[in-house]
């Protein structure tokens, strides 16, 4: 008879970080960065239909990078708690504060009941009506919050594409001098990547904007803002 | 797509600047005539639905697809429409697939059927629609239709009791919004202002508003 192994439970939770850490790190990053206007979300995502940038709400938006099929899964109860929340009482009371939490739960809860963890990372992300009412979130796959501030790099090379991005983030850059400086941190991460409008998802939430915040950047319009500040 | 701005609780006059027509999403506009609780609640309902579907998806449903949604809406009403409770909608919205603005109108069963040119609802719609009749021609500008709308809603006012006419004394105006390739745009106070006094400036003279020739 064959007697079961005992894995502590330490040991149990490393494996698992392990594990979600790995997958995390296969993908490609994304960055997320306050901007004078508002707040700025770069993926080095080639494909035009399988977003890892969406709309949340009027003033929400979401970033994430590991496996597809897992954090589309948790964009999807982001977005139908973020409706039904705003129908049930009123379009204000919609928070990303709010919507961390529930993520924060439900990654706590897929991370230590099941075999298997979600190996995702997300920014929540909430546009205030100036830069110091912004708030960024950034969500790791046991469920741990973080309350961000200026930028954040994540998935992929993340070690590598935050530390260009540090040395290049300012506060109050226009969108021009943003994008730039998240497309070189995101070249950081091999040292021959260069990455093309086409090659990129970028969206904005801008505080100008009226009603719903959040915008995506069609390619045209990448390149136009990566050409004003070239020059 | 225009609205007046009355609403009325038997014979009392409720609200002066009550709103009937609403954004449902950037590519079309809702109104609503009957019960204003339920019309209401159902228009939020309806933006909520687009939205949620546009989200969900990532893509925006088509104009049929939001007209069947309206039409389910409706008909979920129907218990409260026996006791009474009727709401009817009127959906205008611009159908990409086919480049142009199209028109759907309802029964309180949540039948749902496509008009052509113009339309109208509520309580006043039969002498507005006798206008739309005679002013409405294909190829209005923008401008124009606004102005057809503002005369059609001056008539309704005229002969129906719950419409309300433009209220020059306070500054209250029909809600007008316009729907194109570009979206969905709700005419700033100032512009219908000024739609609004040409048509009660044009009733100085003629009363019935202007005339279609007879042959």
């Amino acid at each position: 008879m064959s007697m079961p192994f005992y894995v502590s439970p330490e040991q149990q939770m490393k494996d698992k970080a392990d594990y979600a850490r790995k997958g995390i790190a296969r993908g490609r990053s994304v960055v997320v960065l306050q901007y004078d206007d508002g707040i700025l979300f770069v993926a080095d995502n080639p494909s035009r239909a399988l977003h890892k940038i969406s709309e949340i709400y009027d003033r929400i938006a979401f970033a994430a990078v590991g496996k597809y099929n897992e954090f589309e899964n948790l964009r999807l109860g982001g977005v139908r708690y973020a409706d039904v929340n705003g129908y049930t009482y009123d379009r204000r009371d919609v928070t990303a504060r709010g919507l961390a939490n529930l993520y924060a739960q439900t990654l706590g809860t897929i991370f230590t009941e099941t075999n298997k963890p979600y190996e995702v990372e997300l920014v929540v992300a909430e546009v205030g009506d100036t830069e110091a009412s912004d708030q960024i979130y950034r969500l790791t796959f046991d469920g741990s919050v973080a309350d961000e501030h200026g930028y954040v790099a994540m998935g992929g090379q993340a070690d590598a594409v935050a530390e260009a991005l540090k040395a290049r983030f300012e506060e109050g850059m226009s969108l021009s001098a943003a994008l730039r400086a998240a497309v070189q941190s995101l070249e950081a991460q091999d040292s021959d990547r260069h990455l093309e409008a086409k090659a990129l998802e970028v969206a904005v939430l801008d505080r100008n904007r009226e009603h719903r915040l959040f915008r995506r950047l069609p390619a045209v319009r990448i390149e136009e803002l990566l050409g004003d500040s070239a020059g | 797509m225009a609205g007046d701005r009355r609403a009325t609780a038997g014979n009392v006059i409720a609200q002066r600047d009550v709103e009937k027509v609403f954004r449902a999403d950037e590519l079309s506009a809702v109104a609503i005539a009957g019960t204003a609780g339920i019309g209401l609640e159902i228009v939020r309902l309806f933006q909520v639905e687009l939205e949620h579907y546009e989200k969900l998806e990532g893509r925006t449903l088509s104009l049929e697809g939001k007209a069947n949604r309206l039409a389910a809406l409706i008909r979920g009403n129907l218990g409260m429409a026996m006791q009474g409770l009727v709401v009817v909608p009127l959906l205008a919205g611009f159908d990409e697939e086919r480049a142009g603005g199209r028109i759907f109108s309802y029964d309180a069963a949540g039948g749902r059927y496509e008009e052509r040119d113009f339309h109208s609802i509520g309580s006043g719609s039969v002498f507005a629609r006798g206008a739309l009749k005679k002013l409405w021609r294909p190829g209005l500008s923008a401008e124009d239709a606004a102005l057809v709308c503002v005369q059609a809603l001056y008539d309704a006012a005229d002969d129906d009791s719950a419409t309300g006419g433009p209220d020059l004394i306070r500054r209250i105006f029909p809600v007008v919004a316009e729907v194109t390739a570009d979206g969905f745009r709700r005419l700033p106070d100032e512009e219908v202002g000024a739609v609004a006094q040409s048509v009660v400036d044009g009733r100085f003279d003629s009363p019935g508003g202007p005339t279609a020739p007879l042959r």
